[in-house]
């Protein structure tokens, strides 16, 4: 519950920081709500964020994690098998050819949220 | 929890809802439902249209507004100048957005946008009404900066083909028509351009076709800029190890005028050059319909946002996403790229009209493979996150660098990334 008030107050926040943004002139600073952003503490991400977050890999790998032939498919891959590939290619411990330039990208909170999201997809 | 209502319900009516399905028949949301309007079918339009649709669950009413009958792509149209490719492969419809989406496209060209009254006027003459609009413009050409093109008849002698459609295959067919012993003279803009690494891969494709069909023809690069602008090291290397009789590249060329009936380039310091072909990528700045809206703050060429929702820094209520915007450092003017604004374009934008919290931790991530041959293709990538203190996207240390040479399995990879962000904008 406490957690669900803050994830609101910070939404607030960015939705204020947004509207004044949008109607200052265009040459002015756009950074009223910075300090507030910059000091509150890691929030956990929403489920929107999550989303987005993970339609990031769907360019290569598939709208709802269903690739196309040429890639692999991410949909219903269970979590932990995506982790443990994903730190393989941060890592440097599997061989890639691009993905350890992508998975360098993300922190391993975020890595383990997106994996969440495709193992939810149904395959 | 409303979507689980809505799959439960389904089921229960006996439909075996697979999400594309959901998503696309979930949707008869009222008149009163919230609309966006899209402008632009390209890589960040499209995908920005279609992904409104999947992260509102069919809440929100998406219209997507472009002039051309099917999508035509940029990336991998230097397949089609090399010879490797045809235009089918870079064409795609729009039917799905609209059959499995729910998306409605509309076939027109939008004149002006009216943002006090949340309007957008179309060439066909009327008017549609938007609660948040996106507009992904693509670019227009500077040809101010040359005198010499300013005539229909210069613009169809010599080609830019840095808009994918009648000049890819125009281009190709000069190529072609080209004795053999020809110069084929490339020139490149100042940056920031669209696609960074797009002209140094054109020339290795009609390098490629060179050695094969045309053995004493040649291409010079003359790049306005000091150096290669893209994957430098690899280009370098690959100019002359592979084509080392084929590729001559010229930098620090910045272009003055272009003599269109002789195809002679003039540039600033540089002694006069006559090709046989001639192609000239000018100055690139947003297109019209973002300049003359206001959009275009930087310069009146390219368009400031706020990277949490991409929205103008200048016009409420009105989005930028692609190679219109002002990139943050490192962030390429790409496909890939657009596709990538398009997705945090959405997220926030539905997250805005249904009264959520807009996602505050964006990441955005760049692919842009490049073939130097008919099999061999490389990489750069990166991955951009958002800098709270500094609001803007930055380089995610230690992310992205570049393929260590061309190789044939990044060659099928670039093949499968290009079916697959196709099918990821428009299937």
């Amino acid at each position: 519950m406490k957690t669900l008030v803050q994830l609101l107050a910070v939404g607030l926040l960015g939705a204020a920081a947004l509207a004044a943004q949008a109607q200052a002139p265009a040459a002015a600073p756009a950074a009223t709500a910075a300090p507030a952003a910059a000091a509150a503490p890691a929030q956990p991400p929403s489920a929107m964020q999550i989303r987005v977050w993970a339609s990031t890999c769907m360019a290569c790998h598939g709208t709802a994690g269903r690739a196309q032939p040429g890639m692999e498919s991410l949909a219903g891959m269970p979590r932990d098998e995506m982790i443990r590939k994903m730190q393989g290619f941060k890592t440097g411990r599997s061989p890639a050819t691009i993905m350890h330039h992508h998975t360098r990208g993300y922190s391993d909170e975020q890595i383990a949220a997106i994996a969440g999201y495709f193992a939810a997809l149904p395959r | 929890m409303q979507r689980r209502h809505f799959v439960q319900s389904l089921s229960a009516a006996g439909a075996l809802g697979s999400v594309s399905l959901l998503s696309a028949c979930a949707t008869a949301p009222g008149a009163s439902a919230p609309h966006v309007v899209v402008v632009g079918g390209g890589y960040g339009g499209a995908t920005a249209a279609k992904y409104v649709r999947l992260f509102s669950e069919g809440k929100v009413r998406v219209t997507l507004i472009e002039p051309n009958a099917n999508f035509i792509s940029c990336p991998m149209s230097n397949l089609v100048i090399g010879g490797q490719r045809d235009m089918a492969f870079l064409t795609h419809s729009y039917a799905n957005l609209q059959q499995r989406h729910g998306v409605q496209v509309v076939r027109d060209r939008v004149n002006t946008i009216d943002p006090a009254r949340r309007m957008v006027r179309l060439a066909g003459g009327s008017e549609i009404a938007y609660d948040r609009l996106i507009v992904s413009p693509g670019i227009d050409f500077m040809w101010q900066a040359l005198p010499g093109m300013a005539s229909a008849e210069a613009k169809a002698r010599v080609l830019h083909a840095w808009k994918a459609g009648e000049q890819t295959l125009a281009l190709r067919r000069q190529l072609e028509a080209m004795p053999d012993g020809g110069v084929y003279a490339l020139a490149i803009p100042a940056v920031p351009y669209r696609c960074p690494p797009g002209p140094y891969e054109r020339a290795c494709m009609v390098a490629n076709y060179f050695q094969k069909s045309k053995p004493r023809s040649k291409v010079i690069i003359f790049d306005a800029n000091p150096e290669i602008q893209s994957k430098r090291g690899l280009f370098t290397r690959v100019f002359s190890q592979n084509f080392p009789n084929h590729i001559e590249y010229r930098h620090g060329h910045t272009l003055l005028d272009v003599d269109a009936t002789t195809n002679t380039l003039r540039f600033e310091v540089q002694e006069n050059f006559r090709a046989a072909v001639a192609n000239v990528l000018p100055p690139m700045r947003a297109a019209d319909l973002a300049v003359n809206t206001g959009l275009a703050t930087v310069l009146r060429r390219w368009c400031e946002v706020n990277f949490l929702s991409y929205e103008s820094v200048a016009v409420p209520n009105v989005h930028v996403l692609g190679d219109a915007i002002q990139t943050s450092a490192g962030m390429p003017k790409s496909g890939h790229m657009a596709n990538q604004h398009g997705k945090v374009c959405a997220g926030a934008v539905v997250s805005l009209l249904l009264g959520q919290p807009v996602p505050s931790m964006p990441i955005v991530a760049n692919t842009c493979y490049s073939f130097v041959n008919d099999t061999d293709a490389m990489h750069v990538a990166s991955v951009h996150r958002w800098d709270a203190q500094q609001r803007t996207m930055l380089v995610v240390p230690g992310s992205g660098g570049v393929s260590p040479a061309p190789n044939e399995m990044e060659g099928r990879y670039a093949i499968g990334w290009a079916v697959n962000i196709w099918a990821d904008m428009l299937g």
